[in-house]
This record gives structure tokens, sequence and C-alpha cells, in this order.
């Protein structure tokens, strides 16, 4: 597994600088054409821009994740088995602190995990998901989370996601303020110098600030979707059981719910890509997330053990040409290691009513409502600003003392 | 004069390289020590879970006394197992009596059912689970430790220090080392 971190760091110190370079140059060129000494000025405030949103998003990232998401922070009595789960992946994964869990209260299925710092990381699942997985599924599911944590992808794609952020802004701004300036100045600039070098500075300008939030958006998305490969790799070490993933995954993908809370910068952080509707007819090279089909068969294909090379070779089948996922230094970890049982019975479809009706108690819970279950059979569920210190069954009658911890 | 600096460079090399062997085995050896613990834990954690399963059950399942027996025999055996040899085969043996218990309760469709059942079913089914994936990180580590104890240069500070290979901890046969099949 070190091997796995090890590696991505180097790679995401690589890809790091390539964004930087970009920023960097564009910074230098909007600066020139303004005006000809103005480069290194431009330069400058283009790095300012950059470390800026670099500590807000080192020192808050993941409270401005979690707050974006409308996540709740929930304790082990609202949802026991997702607190055991996370649990029983921190002891696989052999990390040091639990992860928060939180849950969002919402019908999309989804999950997401941060962490830029290991202390305080954090897995987030949506309601909809745990009304729709068993306890396998959602294994499957925390586990490919927990990877990212372990792997230090949240770390990366903070980072790269506010670079990439840095970029769009510097030139939004340059090619509005352009494009604005360019009627009113038109009649100055010609007659007070008739500068030839400018106007080329400035076309230069103009295409840089057009290209490069492109191009290192594609570059983001690339790394995004090797990534969340990887993170499959790594979940079905921790969990030795790929169908569960599997089955998680077509699970999510069937649902044709977006996840509200979800904007395009967040998105690669999410297990599927939460905006489907938008996300459907554009190309490979611009989605965050490999094809759902195309992960299920490479789990599905795993038939000979669960260990990192098994899956290069599951994917190697799948794409068709070999491509080298997984470092090779991690490709030695060739440990025997023998796919599991599964254990949880299937979750077959529910009624969208009856789905309705967990998904709604599971939010209560989060929001801590009071749970009475009336001798009746009716179950009275009380808000948590409820004062008095009586209630009645609207069935039967029957009065209950309501007790507040 | 050179041979001395010579002879005092090699002396001086060979301390550093002693001391950061001999230190790298303790790290070690506390690693297998702080994975043990949180084996022990969660084996400590399903003796806790077995009374309250057992009193559950008990008021729906009035005649199988002897399922309830063995589970209460098994328990008390592992609790009191000692070296790591041990707990595993009496651990195993509890793993088999809670297996058998929760394939009769197959037929008991009413404690199915049960809400306080279904809780303490999912508490002993993550024990289970946190079990395995604590035995799983216990043994990565004893391996490291006993490599390093057998392997050149290593062996030599090993032994003199007195270093233990140390046992993994295996469960009977493959059957046991599955989960027992909890139904939900």
């Amino acid at each position: 597994m070190w091997e796995v971190i090890k590696a991505n760091q180097r790679k995401s110190w690589v890809l790091f600088s390539l964004m930087g370079t970009v920023l960097i140059l564009l910074g230098f060129v909007i600066g020139a054409s303004v005006s000809p000494e103005g480069g290194l000025i431009g330069l400058i405030i283009a790095l300012a821009i950059w470390i800026i949103m670099s500590f807000v998003s080192y020192f808050s990232g993941d409270s401005i994740m979690l707050r974006m998401s409308g996540a709740q922070l929930v304790n082990h009595n609202v949802h026991p088995q997702l607190f055991n789960i996370v649990e029983e992946m921190k002891i696989a994964s052999g990390m040091k602190h639990m992860p928060k869990v939180y849950i969002i209260p919402q019908e999309a299925p989804n999950a997401f995990a941060t962490g830029i710092h290991q202390d305080q990381c954090a897995v987030a699942v949506t309601a909809g998901l745990l009304s729709r997985l068993n306890r396998d599924e959602l294994q499957g599911v925390i586990a490919h989370e927990m990877s990212h944590i372990m792997n230090r992808d949240v770390l990366f794609m903070s980072f790269a996601g506010t670079l990439l952020g840095s970029i769009a802004i510097i030139s939004q701004v340059f090619l509005r303020g352009t494009y604005y300036s360019s009627f009113s100045s038109r009649r100055y600039r010609s007659s007070s110098r008739n500068n030839q070098g400018d106007g080329v500075m400035l076309i230069i300008a103009l295409a840089v600030a057009i290209l490069a939030p492109v191009l290192t958006q594609l570059l983001y998305f690339a790394i995004s979707r090797k990534r969340e490969y990887l993170a499959d790799a790594s979940a079905v070490r921790l969990t030795r059981y790929p169908q569960g993933l599997a089955s998680a995954l077509e699970k999510i993908s069937s649902s044709k719910l977006d996840l509200t809370t979800a904007t395009k910068i967040t998105a690669p952080l999410y297990i599927a890509n939460p905006l489907k509707q938008k996300g459907k007819k554009l190309s490979d090279l611009t989605s965050t997330h490999p094809p759902i089909s195309e992960r299920v068969k490479i789990l599905r294909g795993m038939q000979q053990g669960v260990n990192l090379n098994d899956y290069q070779v599951s994917f190697n089948k799948v794409k068709g040409q070999p491509e080298l996922l997984i470092p090779a230094t991690a490709l030695k970890d060739k440990d025997p290691l023998s796919l599991r049982q599964g254990s949880s019975k299937k979750k077959g479809p529910i009624s969208p009513t009856q789905q309705a009706r967990e998904i709604g108690d599971l939010i209560r819970r989060v929001n801590d409502f009071l749970f009475i279950s009336c001798a009746c059979g009716l179950t009275i569920k009380l808000p948590a600003n409820y004062n008095r210190s009586q209630v009645q069954c609207p069935r039967c009658q029957k009065k209950y003392h309501v007790q507040k911890e | 004069m050179i041979g001395l600096i010579v002879v005092l460079a090699l002396l001086i090399l060979a301390v550093i390289s002693v001391v950061g062997i001999y230190n790298a085995l303790v790290q070690l050896r506390n690693q297998v020590k702080n994975a043990w613990s949180q084996i022990d834990v969660q084996l400590k954690r399903r003796h806790d879970l077995i009374p309250n399963l057992v009193e559950t059950a008990k008021g729906y399942m009035k005649h199988e006394r002897e399922t309830f027996e063995t589970i209460t025999q098994a328990r008390s055996q592992a609790m009191g197992a000692q070296s790591v040899g041990d707990k595993a085969k009496s651990e195993s043996a509890l793993s088999g009596a809670l297996n058998k218990f929760l394939l009769t309760v197959e037929n008991y469709p009413d404690l199915k059912a049960n809400q306080n059942f279904l809780s303490v079913q999912e508490e002993l089914k993550s024990t289970e689970n946190k079990i395995a994936f604590a035995r799983q990180a216990y043994n990565d580590q004893v391996l490291f430790l006993n490599n390093k104890i057998q392997m050149f240069p290593s062996n030599l500070i090993a032994n003199s220090f007195n270093f233990k290979q140390e046992e993994f901890f295996e469960l009977e046969d493959e059957a046991q080392r599955e989960v027992p099949e909890v139904k939900f």
C-alpha cells in the first residue's frame, strides 16, 4: 500500500508543478499585454491569488466541502451499521484516526471523503445511499472513500482544485476586462502610442486565457479518473470482496437523481459523478469519473484474487490495451489474497413509498427526532424542539412520557 | 595514525548500524503488540456481546437449551485462554458455536424481526469483521518482525538482545475462517 502512496505523491508533484507553470505563464502574459513591464507584476498577482486560495483550502477546505454538501455529523445511534463499517475499514486500513461520519440528508445515492489532515478526515454518505445498499455494498463504498483518504487523494484533489479555480478566475477576469474595455479604449490607445508589440502580446494573452482553463481542466479530470480506479483497487484489497463494490456502483448509477448540493469542482470527490444529467452527453475526456459500467466490469472480472496486481490484470482485460494504472512498485504486491464470500442478503428493489419512508426516518434521526414506538404499532416521531413532557398516541390515545437526554 | 582513524571510523559505523537495527526491531515488536491489542479489544467486545445475544434470544427459543449451553461454554473457555495459540483455538470454537446458533435462528421468524435482536446481531457481525481485519493487520506485522529476526544481519542483533519470533494468529480450518453467516 505504501508504494501506492509514494508513487502518488511523486506524480502529484509533477502534475501540480505543471498546473502551477500554466498559472504563472497566464499571469505573466496577461501582465505583459497590459504594459510591457507588467509581466512581473501580473505574475506576482497570479501567484498571490493562488497562495491565498491554497491557504483557505488547506485550513478550511474540509469544512467548506462538508458545509457545501449539507452534510451533518452523526453519532453511533443514528445509524449503527454505518458507524460499524467505518470502524471496520479503519482497522483494515491501519489508519490511526477514526474518521468522522456524516450523513447528507438527500435522496440521491452518493458518498465522498474529505481529509486534508489525516487526523480530521471524514466520510459522508447520503441518506439515499443508506436506504438502497446492503451491508456488503456499503462496506465497498466506505472502503473506496477511505482509500481516497489513505492514498492522499483528497489532499491532492483539493489543491489541484484550487489551482484550477485560480486559473479560471484570472482568465475570466481578463477576458471580460478586455471585452468591455476594447470599445472604450480603442481610440485612446491608437492615438497615444501605436505600439505593435502590445497588440501581439494582447493576442497571445487572449489565446492563453482561453486555452489555460480548458487544458488544466482536462488535466484535472484525467487525474481524477485515474484516482477513482486506484481507489476501487485499494477498496477491494481492504474488503476482499469486489462484488460488493460492483453492485453498489450499479445501484448508484441506476439512480437518475442529481445531488443538488454538488458542484463541478467538488464532483471529483464523490464516488460517482453526482451531476448525472449535465455530465451525460459530454465525452470521456471531460468527465471526472470513469464510466461506471467499466468500473463494474473490472471489479466483476476479478476472479483470481484481490490484490492490486489482480485489479491491474482485470483492468487490462476490460480496457483491451495495457495501461499502467497502478505504480509498478506496487504491482510487486502479489500476496495471494483470496476472495471472501458475500454475507449479506440481497436488498431487492423496495417500493418507492417504503424507500421514501426509510429516507425520511433517517433524516429525522439525523435531526435529533425522538422515536417512540407505541404498543399499537404506531411510531411517534417527535421533533427536537418538542417541549411538552407528555405525548398522546393519535391512534390509541395512550399517553407517553417524553424523556430527553 | 591513519590506521587508527580507519579503525575508529569502522567502529563508529558498526555502533551506528547496531543501534539502528536494534531500534527498528523494537519498533516492529511494539507494532506487533499494538496490532495484538487491537484484536484483543475486539475479542473482548465479542465476549461482552454474547450474553446480550443469549438474553434476547432466550425468550423466543425455549427449546434450544443445548445451543445456548455450547455458546456459553465456548465463551468462558475463550475468556480463559492465555497464549496466542490457545486463543486462536478457543476463539474459532466460539465462532463455530455462534455460526450454528445463527443458523438455528433462521427457524424463528419472530426473533429475526425483533429490533433488539437485530441490533445485537449487527454489533456481533461487525465485531466478527473487525476481528478478521485486525487479524489481517496483526499477521502482517508478525511477518515483518519474524523476517527481520531471521534475516542477516539483523538476526545477529536480534539473537544477542533476545528478540523472540511471534506466533501468527491463525484460525483452525478454512470453514471456520469464514465470518459466520449472518443473514439480515
